[in-house]
Formats: structure tokens, sequence, C-alpha cells
């Protein structure tokens, strides 16, 4: 089961409209402050990721309830340049952009489960998920 | 929205009291260092109870405007930095290394008077 919300990525107050959408449907799913705080964090950086390297894009937020499990899992999808090493940009410290993101690693830290895909000149789709414990 | 920053002696107070989006980030930087000017400022503490993230964007610009204060000679210190914060924070990697932090604002201004000699 699955129910989708979705911010359009244009500007950096969708940044903001993403993480407040992310930091509801966490306190509704019944996330704690602290999983909230890692949830919001994890929007943010991706959302800004969006923001900075592609330009534009989509953050969802899906409800998931799997085998009586309850997660929340965030997929950030973008038609930009894409990622040409990805392995590369899971190594801590790596940036492009002048150390302002923290990157992906620490938000594959902040989440429970992190998959990537993303193709040079098609886009990057992230999908990251935290399950309710 | 504009934070505001009070002057308490020497000292200049900030509590940060909602969500800051980038602008806000960035009008604040620039906000708190005309201040320490003005008011010839020699120490700052900047109250983050209310704050319930940071993101990489924010910790760098508080990171940025600490050393910026302590380029024209003010001394920085951070209070009220959540649980919540602390531990997302550290897990995404962030370091706030050479920065004054107190558990809560009258600790924060203990610290600085320490600091500040008086």
């Amino acid at each position: 089961m699955e129910i989708q919300s979705c911010v359009t990525i244009l500007n950096e107050w969708d940044i903001v409209a993403a993480r407040q959408l992310g930091r509801n449907v966490a306190k509704e799913l019944g996330f704690g402050t602290v999983d909230q705080a890692r949830i919001t964090t994890a929007i943010s950086e991706l959302a800004r990721n969006i923001y900075l390297y592609a330009g534009q894009g989509q953050l969802c937020i899906d409800r998931l309830n799997e085998q009586g499990k309850t997660g929340l899992r965030i997929i950030a999808v973008d038609e930009g340049p894409g990622i040409p090493d990805i392995r590369k940009v899971m190594e801590d410290g790596f940036s492009t952009s002048g150390g302002l993101g923290a990157g992906l690693p620490g938000v594959r830290r902040l989440m429970d489960d992190f998959n990537i895909d993303s193709n040079p000149g098609e886009g990057t789709d992230i999908r990251a998920t935290k399950w309710l414990r | 929205m504009r934070i505001p920053i009070l002057k308490l002696k020497d000292c200049l107070l900030v509590s940060i009291q909602w969500e800051l989006d980038d602008q806000t980030a960035l009008q604040f930087q620039e906000d708190l260092l005309k201040k320490i000017h003005e008011t010839n400022a020699r120490g700052v503490v900047i109250d983050i109870t209310s704050i319930d993230f940071i993101d990489s964007f924010i910790a760098k610009v508080l990171g940025d405007v600490i050393n910026m204060s302590r380029l024209m000679g003010a001394k920085v210190v951070i209070t009220g930095i959540q649980p919540a914060v602390a531990i997302t924070l550290v897990e995404l990697g962030i370091r706030l290394d050479d920065v004054m932090t107190a558990l809560d604002l009258e600790k924060g201004l203990e610290k600085l008077q320490q600091e500040l000699g008086d």
C-alpha cells in the first residue's frame, strides 16, 4: 500500500515545502522526534541537491505499509546532468559544490535503506526509506 | 522575516525561534556582523532551542558566521542544541569543531563571561 505526496523543486522555498511535507508525514506515521529530525534533514539534503545540481525535479514522500511494517520513503527524481561516478559521490567528503552539502553518504546514514540510480545526461533517482520501529 | 538581535552589555543575544530558510539564514549572517560592528560587541550567544533540525546548509551558515565573528574579534557560543539535532548532525557527518556550545542560554552567558575574562 502506498500513498504518495509530491513537491516540485524549482527554488529554495520548495526545499522548505518539501521538508515540511516530510515532517508532517513522519509525525502522522508515528515517528519519534529523532527520526523526524533524520527524515527532515535527509529531505532537505536531497531537495537541495536537486535545486543545486539539476535545477528542477520532484521530491515525493511515500507512506509504506509492507508486511505489517510502516515506513516512509523519500523519492528524489530529476532529469538533470546525472552522476557520472556514483561510487565517488558515495565517499565521505566528496563534493563538487565547494563543501555545501554533507552529501549522499550522510543521507544514507540518516535513513535505513538507500538506493541511487543515475545516468549521465538522463538524470538521477534516489530512494531512501526509514522504517518505524 | 529577520531574526532579532538584542544587545546586553557587551554581548549580543540571538534566539532563533523558527525554521530557517536560506534567505533568512544569509540575512542573519549579514545582520549579526553589522550589529557586532555597530555595538563593538565582544561576545554573542546564539540560542537554537526551538530548532528541531539542522541540515548541511544551515550548519555551514552557522559555522561561517562564527568564523566571521571571530575575525571581527567577537566570540560566539551556540546554546540549546536539541538531542535530535545533535544526533542528526553527527550522523550526517557535519563537524562543528572549535565551536563553543552550552546546554542553555544561562550556561552560554556564563561561558562567554569566562572566555571574555570578566
